[in-house]
């Protein structure tokens, strides 16, 4: 009996310094992609420095920022403004939890993962708001205001597209989600639910084109001008792993999470199917992002509540009738 | 309104999208504008004031940072009031070779304009597509004058020196490949639904309002207005060339965008108009007063020499008179005033900013537009502090 609970603890203690530390390694290789994909865009070559192609740049640069002075600007609220990089930070490593990335893969499997992971993943609005408010710079308010506005309006979409996955499938379970989708996988069955999933992740995100937030042309960085060293980098880390939480629903609710033709390493082969489809759609949002103009705050709202809630009702109420026959 | 609504916000001047230093307050009630105030001066340095002091030609590469982004034009605005005070003509050649590095100043004003506009709107890309090209004019000119921002290659009476059969190449090069490179503009802004979403009715100014405002250039055309120098008051043998004057409809920010895009293909026309039908002939004009005699007659002729010496050291004289002269800058009407009192300075030079002009005009603008609507006004107006400031 003593040896289960000692044996429990010292998983649920691995567990949660490998999700930490995949948090950093995602960055790290998101910070990599980014930079070089975008690079290849823009015709030039991008990170050649530090190491072969500059694979080495982005940890020299985890290391400067770590060395750097954290600066709290002038009239500022100390204890918000410290707090909001770590706060934005807690919610997306949280989620990490429950994401199946193969068939054992996984550190628990809640009944009510997906719900564990919506709840959690919208206190990152918080932690916006707290830097926002506390930076004492009118610019981080209006990141921080569009921020608010903007995550919360589209979490309804988000919610309504995968609800009707849920009707499918009938387990909020991340793994029963992933077994559910044996057959077909469900963005070939709810195309319209993936769709207005994969617009909604891009606002949830905070990405181009709905990056208003942090639109530097209009707000020079938004809600995180004021942070330099690790408070910015904690933003930064949050930002991707939040990117990847965003595109690990998307995987495992509508491209069959670890399916996928068996690859040669057996055992491994969900979890590389798992990654590749990942990764996958975050460098499709990164090739978005470096190729479309912003929108602007207005027409983001518009689109949201006129056309995405409305289609995504919709697309429920045919599927909970399409269900029940 | 309630006073305590209002929030001031300082834009710039060291915003991203200000283009260079313009300080605008703006003065918002949530995100839109009720008033915006425009405050210019942060990059004086006193060009009109310095050139009372320096004989006429060493005011030339002054007048290349008015306008850095297409120098070749102002040195044709200034070079043309000279010889206008001077009562010179340049020979034939030229003016086609001023022409064509109008023209291409022209392109690569507007290059730098679409990308940082793009930029401002948040299309990242298509700057590093239009530097490319850019670079394409850069080589032009640097294998015309030697140098690739700031060419100087305008003399008064003519050119610092011909051109080289590579310089010809190069334009025809450019000629040929340009067409393509414009597609690719067009494929990524004008028919994309949120850039025209950012752009449509954003920014409106009527024919009437933009006439009173004293806009000029591509902004006054955006607004339905057909008013350019190189038809009205043809110049350096525009006359001699064919080519149409776009205008907008709406007077809008994406008006003025297609105005500029169609310009483009426009000067790439006259370009290669003058390009293939460059004449023979000299390109200084045969004055002694005013050209440099050379190199092989001044090693010959003591007089030559002397004449060349007083050429470099004072310049020309010009007369007792005041003139004013204008040229179809990449931003407007960009006219200069010039008063000579018989000495080699000139007695007063006043410079016609067109920017200066479209800058005024910001606040009516930008009223009741969003914060983001402001980026992309500056944007579409095409501002340069160089000149504003002076």
């Amino acid at each position: 009996m003593e040896t289960a609970v000692l044996y429990e603890l010292l998983r649920m203690l691995i567990s949660v310094v490998l999700v930490v530390a995949f948090v950093f390694i995602n960055a790290l290789i998101m910070g990599y992609l980014e930079r070089k994909i975008s690079a290849h865009i823009q015709r030039r070559p991008g990170l050649m420095e530090v190491g072969p192609h500059g694979i080495l740049q982005l940890v020299i640069d985890g290391l400067k920022l770590i060395g750097k002075q954290l600066i709290v600007p002038k009239d500022a609220d100390r204890t918000l403004f410290r707090a909001a990089p770590l706060l934005s930070f807690a919610p997306v490593v949280l989620p990490l939890i429950v994401i199946p990335f193969s068939p054992k893969l996984q550190v628990r499997d809640f009944d009510v993962g997906l719900i564990f992971i919506l709840a959690i993943s919208s206190l990152n609005v918080l932690a916006i708001l707290m830097a926002g408010w506390g930076s004492n710079n009118k610019y981080s308010l209006f990141g921080a205001m569009r921020s608010v506005a903007q995550n919360i309006s589209y979490e309804i979409p988000m919610l309504l597209s995968l609800l009707a996955v849920i009707l499918m499938t009938n387990t909020f379970s991340m793994q029963g989600i992933v077994q559910a989708q044996g057959k077909i996988w469900f963005f070939l069955v709810q195309p319209v639910a993936f769709l207005i999933y994969i617009v909604a992740s891009f606002a949830e995100t905070n990405r181009a084109p709905f990056d208003l937030p942090e639109a530097e042309s209009e707000l020079t960085a938004g809600y995180h001008t004021e942070y330099s060293g690790m408070g910015f980098s904690l933003f930064m880390l949050a930002e991707y792993a939040n990117m990847f939480v965003v595109c690990s629903i998307a995987t495992v609710l509508f491209l069959g999470g670890w399916h996928g033709i068996p690859l040669p390493f057996g055992a491994y082969s969900g979890a590389i199917w798992f990654f590749i489809k990942a990764y996958g759609l975050m460098v499709f949002m990164i090739w978005v992002r470096w190729t479309y103009p912003r929108t602007r705050f207005d027409q983001l709202m518009n689109f949201c509540w006129k056309y995405m809630i409305p289609f995504a009702l919709v697309n429920l109420l045919v599927t909970a009738v399409l269900v029940k026959l | 309104m309630a006073e305590g609504k209002i929030l001031t916000l300082n834009m710039g001047p060291h915003h991203p999208a200000t283009h260079g230093v313009l300080r605008l307050v703006l003065e918002l009630d949530g995100e839109i504008i009720v008033k915006a105030t425009p405050h210019v001066g942060q990059l004086h340095r006193g060009i009109e004031k310095i050139a009372e002091n320096m004989n006429y030609q060493q005011v030339i590469p002054l007048t290349d940072r008015l306008d850095y982004t297409a120098a070749s034009l102002n040195n044709l605005g200034y070079c043309l009031a000279v010889e206008k005070l001077l009562g010179i003509e340049v020979p034939k050649r030229a003016q086609y070779i001023r022409v064509i590095m109008g023209e291409l100043a022209r392109i690569m004003g507007h290059h730098l304009w679409i990308g940082s506009h793009a930029l401002d709107i948040g299309a990242m890309t298509v700057v590093f597509y239009t530097f490319r090209d850019r670079e394409m004019i850069m080589n032009i000119t640097e294998e015309a004058s030697g140098y690739r921002l700031t060419p100087s290659y305008l003399r008064i009476g003519g050119l610092a020196k011909d051109v080289t059969p590579d310089f010809v190449k190069f334009v025809r090069d450019f000629v040929k490949w340009f067409p393509t490179a414009l597609d690719g503009y067009n494929t990524l802004l004008t028919d994309n639904i949120i850039w025209r979403k950012r752009t449509m009715g954003i920014g409106k100014v009527s024919a009437e309002d933009a006439v009173n405002y004293g806009f000029t250039g591509p902004t006054l055309r955006g607004s339905g207005v057909p008013y350019d120098i190189r038809k009205v008051k043809p110049y350096s043998s525009y006359d001699d060339f064919d080519f149409q004057i776009p205008v907008g409809e709406n007077g809008d920010v994406y008006d003025r965008y297609l105005v500029r895009m169609e310009e483009f293909a426009q000067s790439l026309k006259i370009i290669d108009q003058a390009i293939e039908n460059l004449p023979e002939g000299p390109v200084n004009v045969d004055n002694p007063w005013v050209a440099n005699p050379n190199i092989g007659e001044v090693m010959e002729d003591i007089s030559a020499l002397i004449r060349r010496f007083k050429i470099q050291c004072e310049g020309p004289h010009a007369p007792e008179g005041e003139i004013y002269q204008s040229v179809e800058g990449s931003k407007g009407e960009l006219g200069f005033y010039l008063v000579g009192d018989g000495s080699e300075h000139p007695y007063r030079m006043k410079i016609r900013s067109p920017c200066f002009i479209l800058t005024s005009a910001l606040p009516k603008m930008v009223v009741g537009q969003m914060i983001a609507d402001v980026i992309s006004i500056i944007g579409s107006i095409d501002i340069v502090l160089g000149e504003i400031d002076r």
